[in-house]
């Protein structure tokens, strides 16, 4: 194979991540800028604004016990709404646990991520037409079943992709490495997006692989492997609009590495100081990818700070309203539980909810 | 002796070993720097460096099987699964490879492993982050499970767990961790691998139980004592080997017997301690044996967890059951 001239993608050497936006919301590279309509612009703002602002308010509803397990994104708007926003709406999303913001943008109801969250079925029950699954808490699990699914679309001749999430400790499990050779094998129409966010709970990257990136796996795998800015919008869109087409046009696979950073913990009940200093969240707080769509959106025109605080407000106005319809909604009960575990429930579980009853 | 929970007893069981050999080595996902999720490892790294205490990268399967693999070389490792859920993904080399390492190579090599993992409901957790699978490790030949209820036995056994030459599965309940804390010995000493111990004495019922339920199997029996009834409670401690005789004694005393498991009803650890009671004991019998046990569903999500785990209630309608038969 010859060398490659485009630098974000992978061979065997050191790769330069693809950048489009610069943090000060200049452009540097213009062939990748992707193709969207001022409208389209300002909603992609719009969801990035929001989904931080949900992310705030959730953790607030964590600490105040009105949501159960929660991951936290901010950081991750980028490589959550802005990939999304390069699908279809057929396309199919197999999320990790931290990936609620896709389903959510993907035509999840956000009361029934709430729902998830506070630990009711319903939260996972996802609606017809939304091509979702419920966020997978097995680290890995989920890369198996979009390569299946991209397995399904090529049987079916059917012109769809299936995408799927995990972070860098992610890119370490067997079923990673599985899922990526199936889908090399097969020359399935799944993209691998990894959001290396450069820890894995505590664990950092430098401890979770020796490889020079995420993206090499892919070599491996004889599949297409990236590398991009994933604190840069237009580089997610661009990369999953790409892998999109050559999973379209039979070319297969794509493994996606987003570097990113996750400004919150882990999760609600971890404390980032024991693994992280300050200097490195200050470094990366200024790639913050939302300041550098504002301010690209700001110079042309189509974004304002007043836009940016009134979608805040309509966020925390949603974000209140659906937590309560979580709230009100009617609670499980354990016949209920035994009766969602077969289709027809066999005679030794009727007895069982006897006990219940 | 120093006051701990059972983490702190774990903790202290695992700093012990690693004193007195250094062939004792501990791994696994977040372990090393800050010590494991619950703090568990916490100090470790510290004290006996990164050679005997480091976290691996994130995949299950590799931390199993390098086990193995140091097993074979003669280390003692201690392999921490960071939840419960997550060991299917080291299925095969805990049930497969290590538990038939001394049957495959004619006693050539063993596998003298800790799989360390926590477990076990009621704290509203993730999915998947408190099943209680002790009956899939259970019908496993070659490998021990030990369950410990209390700090003091925790530590004991752990230190008995780490000196065994064949693998051990120890769970420990995350709803245990921080409840209380005991007075534990300082230094060396064991608790042996395989015996039961009753943890209250009575004539009328024998509950029998293992891990957190042995606590909500005493909070029964001291409602029941109001009623004048009294109930004998028994902690397994380990499952495999199951010790059958401490159970048989007490049926033989109080010819009535209720076994409370955590885990789904069907097919688990109260199914066999009944088999066994069948066997040895039938005569001595009353009234039949019952589980209070969950229903066969999945664990479900945190918001009937409540509903769903045995309480003392629904151990104390088990033992009238059993007593008005
Ligand atoms: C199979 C499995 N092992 C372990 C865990 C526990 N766990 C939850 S999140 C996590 C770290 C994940 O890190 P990464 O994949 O980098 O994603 P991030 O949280 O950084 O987004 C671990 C070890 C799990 N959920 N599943």
């Amino acid at each position: 194979m010859s060398k490659s001239k485009i630098p974000y993608e992978v061979y065997t050497e050191e790769v330069e991540a693809l950048s489009v936006l610069s943090p000060d919301g200049e452009i540097v590279n213009k062939d990748k800028v992707p193709n969207l309509s001022d409208d389209q612009l300002k909603e992609l703002m719009y969801r990035m604004v929001f989904t931080r602002t949900w992310d705030e308010r959730a953790i607030n509803l964590g600490r105040q016990g009105r949501l159960g397990f929660y991951a936290p994104v901010s950081g991750q708007e980028a490589t959550m709404v802005g990939s999304e926003f390069a699908l279809d709406k057929n396309d199919f999303i197999c999320p990790g646990y931290r990936d609620m913001p896709q389903l959510v943008w993907h035509g999840l109801p956000l009361y029934q991520a709430f729902l998830y969250s506070r630990g009711h079925q319903h939260g996972g029950q996802i609606p017809e037409g939304v091509n979702v699954l419920m966020p997978q808490i097995i680290i890995g699990a989920q890369v198996l079943h979009a390569m299946g699914i991209a397995m399904g679309y090529k049987l079916k001749k059917q012109q769809q992709v299936a995408i799927t999430y995990t972070g860098d400790g992610g890119s370490s499990e067997g079923d990673f490495y599985e899922a990526l050779n199936f889908a090399g094998v097969y020359k399935l129409p799944v993209i691998f997006f990894v959001q290396n966010n450069g820890y894995a709970i505590t664990t950092p990257f430098s401890k979770q692989t020796a490889a020079l990136s995420i993206a090499h796996k892919a070599v491996a795998a004889g599949i297409r492997g990236v590398k991009i800015d994933g604190m840069d919008v237009f580089a997610v869109i661009s990369a999953v609009q790409e892998a999109r087409e050559r999973a379209l046009k039979g070319e297969g696979a794509t493994l996606i590495e987003a570097v990113t950073y996750r400004f919150r913990p882990h999760s609600l009940s971890d404390d980032t100081s024991k693994y992280r200093t300050k200097e490195e969240e200050g470094e990366w707080s200024e790639k913050d990818p939302i300041a550098r769509l504002a301010k690209y959106l700001e110079k042309k025109g189509l974004w304002t700070e007043e836009d940016t605080a009134r979608v805040k407000e309509e966020a925390k106005a949603t974000v209140n309203e659906q937590i309560k319809k979580a709230e009100q909604t009617e609670k499980m009960t354990i016949p209920g539980l035994i009766d969602s575990m077969f289709e027809t429930t066999p005679k030794h579980l009727e007895e069982q909810k006897a006990d219940f009853q | 002796m120093a006051q701990m929970n059972l983490k702190e007893a774990i903790r202290d069981a695992m700093r012990v070993e690693l004193e007195r050999d250094p062939s004792v080595l501990i791994f696994g996902e977040d372990v090393g720097n800050v010590g494991g999720v619950f703090r568990a490892t916490e100090g470790l790294q510290k004290d006996f460096g990164e050679e005997r205490v480091f976290d691996t990268p994130l995949a299950e399967s590799a931390i199993g099987g390098m086990a193995v693999g140091l097993g074979i070389q003669g280390f003692r490792p201690i392999a921490e699964i960071q939840f419960v859920g997550f060991i299917f993904e080291a299925l095969d080399q805990i049930v497969v490879q290590a538990a038939r390492m001394r049957y495959r190579s004619g006693g050539r090599y063993n596998s003298p492993i800790v799989f360390r993992t926590p477990f076990g409901g009621g704290v509203k957790a993730a999915e998947l982050h408190t099943d209680a699978l002790e009956g899939l490790i259970a019908q496993t030949p070659g490998i021990k499970l030990v369950v410990p209820s209390n700090p003091y036995d925790a530590k004991g056994l752990m230190i008995s767990a780490i000196r065994d030459n064949d693998p051990v599965f120890f769970m420990e309940h995350l709803n245990l961790y921080h409840a209380y804390r005991e007075e534990v010995p300082e230094g060396e000493y064991t608790v042996e691998i395989g015996k039961a111990k009753v943890v209250r004495e009575g004539s009328d019922v024998t509950i029998v139980s293992y891990g957190l339920m042995v606590h909500t199997a005493v909070k029964a029996a001291e409602e029941l004592e109001k009623n004048g009834i009294k109930a004998e409670v028994i902690d397994l401690r380990t499952l495999v080997p199951l010790d059958i005789d401490t159970v048989i004694e007490s049926v033989k005393k109080t010819n009535r017997a209720i076994i409370v498991q955590e885990a789904q009803k069907s097919a688990g650890i109260a199914a066999e301690v009944i088999a066994q009671i069948n066997e040895k004991a039938i005569l001595h019998l009353e009234a039949p044996v019952l589980r209070v046990a969950p229903p066969d569903t999945v664990y479900p999500f945190a918001q009937i967890e409540d509903q769903w785990l045995p309480s003392p209630a629904t151990i104390i309608a088990g033992v009238n059951k059993v007593l008005e038969f």
